[in-house]
């Protein structure tokens, strides 16, 4: 595919595809605490506990309970004891068990990721039974609608962006997810890094390394997706849906924020979180992009992605302060930006990224042709061969022998030609779409803007 | 005594420049990140800790301001007569974060609360180890004196002669950088929730109300400094006239012809999405609806 082609000045491609690597040796993964001190640590968590003091039950007795007789400190205090024996690394999240999968903890670093199961075979019977009854009442989860971010991680999203720019930078986003709303409160940037193959386990160290650190400051480090940069909103690839299809296979719900710096130029906060709709997935799953499988679900290429509203919470105290701290200037930088009328650069690139794609989704309507013309040569052919197998069935049994079968799997007319893949199409459509889009939205302000400065030249 | 030959001064020497240093620090800049990750770690803190401590990260510039650009929060222990700061912990965090961005190094430590007490002496003593002359950031999340106030500090010493007899805390200037936070929009940042993200149209709205405001207030001024009710002021005067003239004087033919070339450019790349537009539909009609057979 000659998108991939594209040199980096004119169109950067995200270098960063996430595959699953299978188990990863634990050896090398540094251990938070030593097992003994871990023990002498729930050993003092359960005597403490409302079990052992009012109920008045041994502490091996309380060991194996889960909340409310303990508290869940003790519940995560025990798991991670339990896989310290095991010599594993925990669960990353003991805040909210309901929510992180049950006993897999994955690593999603830029280049790979990492899926590192946890053995939990007698605590699972417990651990898991308690979660198998929560999630018995939340059988259907209410479907994602809302998107909240808080102020802070905005920030560091754009910071981290803009610090980077043009290169694309990705990084994790950490959440709640609660209800029909999925909180986003910290994130972390990745370290941009080449594909080397050696540094796959630092990858690995480093998620590890800051979720263990960001959960001992009580931020929420449980994972509901991660951001990328884009550029000019060119994000529609392939290796997105392969993160996202990584992703959902270990957490119930994960968005990707997109954030576009080269927009904040024109005065825009550009950042989308998106989606993949559960009818993409499942077809994706099936690995079935043929004709008739879409016109059965009536699926269009707009149907890929979803974009969720994004909403913005801030705590009171940031608030606060932000309304301290507030310049008094009725008119602020974003408003500088907006006004400023010169948008062609912007426009310029949009279109060659255009053009570009139109191309390419040229290209593909030719494969889809020759496919078609392929096709229905091949089935030409089989008339053909079918008419002679008839007369020569005709001669034989005028003949008054056995006829031949009409069918020959062996002849190589017959062979089934597979069908090209639309999911490339859709995809390219999708990002045709979202330049057209872009374009359209400048050059409206365009017109605002110019008639601005013709109102203002007349007076 | 030595001491009795120099009696006179108490002197605060400048923070002794080591070999690679420059200048003594003057400034400190803040960005608003650095704002909004202390207010955060302050809400999160564990509910024994009265206050919360971290290390800030940044650059320092060669005319001696430091630029504050990052920070994150240490966990540490603080008690009347000690304080005992994770330092694994601190090691481990800027590692990681010098693995994203290996420009910005420690520059100093934040703590939240008004002064500075006996604690964040010995604090300021171990960010000393680490870096030459940290700064010391506090952010009054208290609110004390209905106001939040956030000063920074450095360390001076106070010689009397030669010898010394104690370390000062100096009040440095702050110089918050609200440049990213107004591109983000106040509204957005300000609010405890929004509801959504204004698009590019509101937001251009917004920016159109905003100048036809002030071109109003500007329009008042000079109608009451004409009929006397306001004394004039040249400075204003001056920028008025300023911004007048800096508008382009073009003939007026040759100005229609500029917007009307410019409109008919956005005109044109409007055609241009809509037929691109029509043709992805048509495609998708045309691939999805065609059978053989």
């Amino acid at each position: 595919m000659d998108r991939t082609g594209h040199d980096f000045s004119t169109k950067p491609k995200l270098k960063t595809k996430l595959n699953p690597v299978g188990l990863l040796d634990p050896s090398p993964l540094k251990m938070a605490k030593s097992c003994k001190g871990l023990a002498e640590e729930l050993v003092k968590c359960l005597s403490d506990s409302m079990c052992v003091k009012d109920e008045k039950r041994s502490i091996r007795d309380c060991a194996g309970e889960k909340s409310p007789c303990i508290p869940s400190e003790c519940v995560g205090l025990r798991e991670t004891y339990f896989n310290c024996k095991r010599g594993q690394p925990s669960q990353t999240d003991s805040f909210s068990p309901l929510i992180s999968s049950a006993d897999t903890v994955t690593v999603f670093t830029a280049g790979r990721s990492f899926i590192i199961t946890v053995d939990h075979h007698s605590m699972a019977t417990m651990a898991r039974s308690f979660l198998q009854a929560i999630s018995k009442d939340e059988a259907v989860a209410p479907p994602l609608r809302v998107v909240q971010i808080e102020g802070l991680a905005v920030l560091k999203v754009i910071k981290h962006c803009k610090e980077f720019a043009p290169t694309l930078v990705t990084g994790q986003l950490l959440g709640l997810d609660v209800g029909s709303v999925l909180e986003v409160t910290n994130c972390f940037p990745f370290p941009v890094r080449d594909d080397d193959e050696e540094i796959e386990a630092d990858g690995a160290n480093y998620q590890l390394e800051m979720m263990r650190c960001l959960r001992e400051v009580n931020v929420d480090n449980n994972t509901v997706g991660w951001y990328q940069s884009t550029v000019l909103g060119s994000y529609q690839t392939v290796e997105l849906i392969e993160t996202f299809m990584n992703y959902q296979e270990n957490i119930k719900r994960c968005v990707c924020i997109i954030y576009d710096p080269s927009k904040a130029d024109l005065g825009v906060l550009a950042l989308k979180a998106l989606k993949l709709s559960d009818s993409f997935m499942e077809l994706y799953r099936a690995g079935n992009f043929t004709g008739e499988k879409l016109r059965e679900k009536n699926f269009s290429w707009m149907d890929i992605f979803e974009e969720i509203p994004i909403k913005v919470s801030n705590s009171a105290l940031v608030s606060a302060f932000m309304t301290e701290l507030e310049t008094d200037t009725p008119v602020s930088q974003g408003d500088y930006d907006r006004l400023h009328s010169s948008t062609t650069p912007f426009l310029e690139n949009n279109m060659e990224f255009l053009i570009k794609c139109m191309d390419d989704l040229s290209m593909e309507q030719q494969k889809f042709q020759y496919y078609y013309r392929n096709l229905s040569r091949q089935q030409a052919q089989q008339q053909a061969w079918l008419q002679k197998r008839r007369t020569e069935n005709m001669a034989r049994k005028s003949a008054g022998e056995e006829p031949l079968p009409e069918e020959d799997p062996s002849n190589p007319i017959f062979k089934p030609i597979p069908e090209p893949s639309r999911l490339e199409s859709f995809l390219i459509t999708n990002q045709v779409s979202n330049f057209c889009g872009q374009i359209n939205g400048v050059a409206g302000q365009n017109f605002s803007r110019l008639y601005l400065t013709k109102a203002l030249h007349d007076n | 005594m030595a001491a009795a030959n120099d009696h006179t001064v108490l002197q605060f020497a400048s923070p002794s420049p080591t070999p690679t240093a420059t200048t003594a620090i003057l400034t400190a800049r803040i960005h608003p990140l650095v704002i909004f990750n202390v207010c955060d770690c302050f809400v999160r803190r564990p509910d024994s800790a009265e206050r919360v401590i971290g290390t800030l990260l940044g650059s320092i510039l060669p005319d001696g301001t430091v630029d504050i650009r990052n920070s994150y929060a240490v966990p540490h222990n603080e008690s009347s007569d000690q304080v005992a700061v994770d330092i694994d912990y601190h090691h481990n965090m800027l590692a990681s974060h010098l693995k994203v961005n290996p420009k910005e190094i420690i520059v100093g430590w934040y703590s939240t609360g008004l002064g500075v007490n006996g604690g964040s002496a010995l604090i300021h003593d171990f960010y000393a180890r680490e870096v030459t002359n940290p700064i010391h950031l506090t952010v009054d999340t208290g609110f004390t004196n209905g106001e939040g106030s956030i000063k920074a500090f450095v360390s001076s010493n106070l010689s009397l002669g030669d010898r010394q007899l104690a370390a000062q805390f100096q009040e440095v200037p702050v110089d918050l950088r609200m440049v990213e936070a107004e591109r983000v929009g106040y509204d957005v940042l300000k609010a405890t929730a929004v509801d959504k993200l204004p698009s590019d149209l509101e937001g251009m709205e917004q920016t159109m109300e905003r100048l036809l405001a002030l071109i109003n207030d500007v329009y008042k001024y000079v109608d009451n400094v004409v009929e006397g009710q306001t004394s004039p002021d040249n400075n204003i005067g001056r920028f008025i006239a300023d911004a007048v003239a800096s508008l382009p004087k073009l003939p007026p033919q040759v100005f229609d012809n500029l917007v009307n070339d410019s409109l008919q450019d956005q005109l044109l790349l409007l055609y241009l999405s809509s037929i691109t537009r029509t043709q992805l539909s048509l495609a998708e009609k045309l691939n999805t609806a065609a059978q053989l057979l």
